[in-house]
């Protein structure tokens, strides 16, 4: 039900910039979707087509751009990933104390319109 | 001809606003809020109970509780001494900005110091859509097993205090705190921990005494 939410207002986002550019069809989205949110491209793919019949949106392609997760250890100061999808403490370090430095993206980039 | 448009904007931005919305008006009749989050079960209505039993008399609070369906959570909070609004999300997974204005505008604010809201018992959807209260509280809860933080890492992240519930069934599960701590701390290193129990009232002051601590207009006289 989350992605239902999620997809309808991706709709709305891009049917607001579609009018206001004058478009007559949107024809795809670029979304931008970091590895720390909690969202399934499927889920949104599946409900898109049934939201957007008859309007600016319907027949559009969603593409999207995943962005993996890094972290910063705030002992060691390295760089790290999430481990097969896992965090993880520090892999040099062991601490477990860091902050994230991408990975919580969560936005429409751009549309194309005809 | 087909031509590239600009976007950048953020999926959720309708709802930041209208959680902006909320937040102004809440500053605005001084009414501290805080967003009950926790699996099915873990305790939230309990707590609610809790802390109305421990400050129903001394200050004017408000309980918003949001369930798929029934209102037997706001009947619950409304025999403990509160105003209470029920949402029903009608399905929906989580509270989101737009249902909270709704509930919100039933509530003369001006009467009231604190406002609890009762989200959805779920782990997952709620994290995602902000309601523009002042603190997020998670309550977690020891028969649902010490993996949850490495389970569900969102929700452990955006949260301000984390209530660790049902402490008096500690020695009847196996539940490894030392793996629990581990999982919250690195995820949310600073994160304001109160283990209690709502049933036997063990560390519920510790919890009362820090929301009291950002009531700083109480309205009763």
């Amino acid at each position: 039900m989350h992605e239902l939410a999620i997809t309808e207002q991706i709709a709305k986002i891009a049917n607001d910039h579609g009018e206001k550019n004058k478009a007559t069809q949107i024809t795809d989205l670029y979304l931008v979707i970091g590895e720390l949110s909690t969202v399934i491209d499927d889920s949104v793919q599946f409900y898109w087509d049934l939201i957007t019949e008859n309007t600016l949106c319907e027949g559009a392609k969603l593409h999207f751009k995943r962005i993996p997760a890094v972290f910063r250890c705030r002992d060691c100061n390295k760089e790290y990933n999430l481990d097969q999808g896992e965090l993880t403490p520090c892999p040099h370090c062991q601490s477990s104390s860091m902050d994230i430095l991408q990975g919580k993206e969560f936005h429409l980039d751009s549309i194309n319109i005809i | 001809m087909v031509k590239n448009v600009s976007v950048v904007e953020n999926i959720h931005s309708a709802n930041d606003q209208l959680a902006a919305e909320i937040r102004q008006r809440l500053d605005n009749a001084s009414v501290f809020s805080i967003n009950i989050m926790a699996s099915p079960g873990a305790g939230k209505t309990s707590l609610i109970e809790r802390t109305l039993h421990e400050l129903a008399a001394l200050h004017e609070i408000a309980v918003i509780d949001g369930d798929v369906a029934t209102s037997i959570d706001a009947d619950r909070a409304a025999e403990a001494g509160a105003t209470a609004v029920q949402i029903n999300t009608g399905g929906q997974c989580h509270i989101d900005a737009n249902m909270l204005r709704i509930a919100v505008n039933e509530l003369d604010l001006a009467n009231f110091d604190l406002l609890l809201v009762e989200n959805v018992g779920n782990l997952i959807c709620p994290v995602s859509f902000q309601l523009g209260t002042h603190k997020n509280i998670l309550i977690a809860s020891i028969p649902e097993g010490d993996d949850k933080p490495y389970k569900y890492p969102a929700m452990y992240q955006d949260v301000d205090a984390l209530i660790i519930n049902k402490i008096d069934l500690l020695p009847y599960v196996d539940f490894d705190m030392a793996y629990f701590e581990k999982g919250v701390q690195l995820l949310n290193p600073d994160l304001v921990t109160f283990p209690l129990s709502c049933r036997t009232g063990e560390g519920i002051q510790a919890w009362i005494t820090w929301l009291t601590g950002f009531i700083n207009n109480p309205k009763t006289t």
